[in-house]
């Protein structure tokens, strides 16, 4: 199995589910929360990626990394970088492909909220950012925990986006999906095997997890 | 130097009415004002835009010499500026924090020394030792509202706001709690607001009730003259008792009551807990009317009475008594015409011990009174 694989997977993995933390958080309370009628909208933007085909993603976002696409002219007028076929690059189109899975159990979470509680915190003279520190993110714990388990999981199974936009660079972007892909092209069935066994013993316990976290949710 | 609570504010909504609030109570020292109205008359917005909670559209609410909120200048405190106090219907006690965490829940910017003390206060004030370290899941009903009670006062504030304060209880236990909720409350010198849809409730409650309907505040008074002296007739119906007067239990016997009221007496049913002071309450509908005195009867309260005034009231007419106290009867008009009553007429009110119903209460503090 390709150590360096699995390491960059995890990388990936690890930074594309802190970013939608924090990122994901604000825009998740924001739409459990507003009464905006707009509100649709920006659901289905967030959502889009579920339908969506991956190559379909990569494709335009490999059009926007370009020298002349819009994301491709900021990078390096600002920073002087290129994003295709790097790791930002991979890490720009993952963070996106995974928005749905972050935001929306967040959403759901802190919509089955009780807004009496937080009123109560506003009203005992607590401020909305300590309210939600010590009321809400508590509460909704099992929620906030479920999405970024599946993105990390989803992260780690990542295929076309990465593939579209980063290729299969040893050590900058190639993940172990695509070097599963990599082996059975090469036939190589058993590192192939291998890499494929641990993604799906991996995958199964992220399940479990996922499954008795949403048990204790009911519970409490 | 203004005391006052004042707010005059709009709030209008697609689906309802608009809530039109004209209203003001003096914040000095403790008393309670019952908001009572029909649900959906607007009565827990009104607490809202009190709280800080829901914006009103046009008007301004003012605390002594603080603005909370003023369309005009675009002012509007938030609920942790406004140093309030909301109790809500469910009491909201936070799931994952023990009673204790609750209770200091809201004294962060204290020292942990002065929140300790505070929380051991609170505790003892509302009969909570021994339940610290519980979370609010293992606590009964009553427990449950003494701890979002006291968790409410532990920072002391200006103005406190109760929404249906009993409501989540069961009826046994809300009768017991109605006497205790103000006998706790009157220990802080702290205005109370509470909203209420139950009569009896605001009648042991408060000092002073304020008639809710499809937005507006229609009368506001006290106790006595809200219940007593409705304004209009469909307020009459909505308060639901026509006569409420303060009375005082001067002899209990086999589970009746002599209570005096003004310069009379009647006999009533005693309250279930015994208490001097109460509020006595006769429906209208209660009281029945006759010529001279009615030797054979099972009625206990024969009252020689004069008649004041007489008013139609749709097929009924509204006949305003004084018997020693001022007592209002609702009677038909055949029967009106039966008794040819007029205003200066003698005539002997009939009310049986059972319809006359006794609320307990307690004293009215002296700075009220002034």
């Amino acid at each position: 199995m390709e150590w360096g694989a699995v390491w960059l997977t995890m990388r990936l993995a690890t930074v594309v589910t802190a970013i939608l933390f924090l990122v994901g958080l604000p825009l998740a309370y924001w739409l459990a929360m507003t009464r905006w009628r707009g509100r649709f909208l920006v659901e289905a933007i967030v959502a889009l990626p579920l339908v969506l085909p991956p190559t379909v993603l990569g494709f335009y976002l490999l059009l926007a990394m370009g020298p002349q696409g819009p994301l491709g002219f900021v990078a390096n007028r600002l920073f002087g970088m290129r994003l295709p076929f790097t790791f930002t690059g991979i890490l720009i189109g993952a963070v996106l492909f995974n928005l749905p899975f972050a935001v929306r159990p967040f959403t759901a979470a802190f919509s089955g909220m009780n807004l009496q509680l937080i009123e109560a915190s506003w009203c005992l003279g607590v401020s909305r950012f300590e309210t939600f520190r010590r009321v809400t993110l508590p509460l909704c714990w099992p929620g906030i925990l479920t999405g970024l388990i599946l993105t990390f999981a989803h992260t780690v199974g990542e295929f076309g986006v990465v593939l579209m936009v980063g290729g299969n660079i040893p050590g900058v972007t190639r993940t172990l999906s695509i070097s599963i892909y990599d082996s059975v092209q090469g036939l190589d069935y058993t590192s192939a095997g291998k890499a494929a066994s641990v993604l799906l013993a991996f995958s199964f316990i992220v399940l479990l997890v996922t499954q008795w976290l949403g048990q204790r949710g009911e519970a409490t | 130097m203004t005391t006052n609570l004042v707010a005059r504010f709009e709030k209008r909504f697609v689906r309802g009415p608009t809530i039109d609030i004209d209203f003001e109570q003096s914040t000095a020292g403790f008393s309670v004002t019952a908001l009572i109205g029909p649900s959906g008359c607007g009565k827990s917005t009104m607490l809202r835009c009190l709280a800080g909670l829901t914006k009103p559209d046009q008007g301004s609410i003012r605390f002594c010499n603080q603005t909370w909120f003023d369309k005009k200048t675009n002012t509007d405190l938030s609920p942790q500026q406004r140093d309030i106090g909301f109790l809500f219907q469910g009491y909201a006690l936070f799931p994952h924090m023990r009673v204790e965490e609750n209770i200091g829940f809201g004294l962060r910017h204290q020292s942990d020394v002065e929140r300790r003390s505070r929380v051991t206060e609170i505790v003892k004030q509302f009969d909570l030792a021994g339940l610290e370290r519980r979370f609010p899941g293992e606590l009964s009903g009553g427990q449950q509202q003494r701890v979002a009670l006291g968790r409410v006062l532990a920072r002391r504030p200006k103005l406190l706001l109760l929404d249906e304060p009993l409501s989540a209880l069961d009826t046994m236990l809300r009768e017991q709690l109605r006497v205790e909720l103000r006998q706790m409350l009157s220990e802080f010198q702290t205005p109370v607001i509470l909203v209420t849809h139950d009569r009896v409730e605001a009648i042991s409650l408060a000092d002073r009730v304020a008639v809710m309907e499809a937005g507006k505040i229609e009368q506001i008074g006290s106790i006595q003259e809200v219940f007593s002296r409705p304004k209009y007739a469909n307020l009459a119906r909505l308060v639901g008792v026509e006569t409420v007067l303060p009375g005082e239990i001067v002899e209990t016997h086999e589970g009746l009551a002599t209570v005096r009221v003004g310069s009379a007496s009647v006999l009533a049913v005693a309250p279930s807990p015994p208490a001097n002071l109460v509020y006595v309450c006769i429906k209208g509908e209660d009281v029945s009317l006759s010529k001279e005195l009615n030797g054979a009867t099972t009625v206990r309260n024969q009252l020689p009475a004069i008649i004041k005034s007489l008013m139609p009231e749709g097929p009924l007419i509204r006949v305003a008594l004084d018997c020693g106290f001022e007592l209002t009867a609702l009677i038909t008009r055949p029967a009106s015409e039966d008794l040819q009553l007029q205003v200066g007429a003698r005539v002997t009110a009939m009310i049986k011990a059972p319809a006359i119903h006794l609320i307990p209460r307690q004293p009215i503090t002296a700075d009220l009174q002034s």
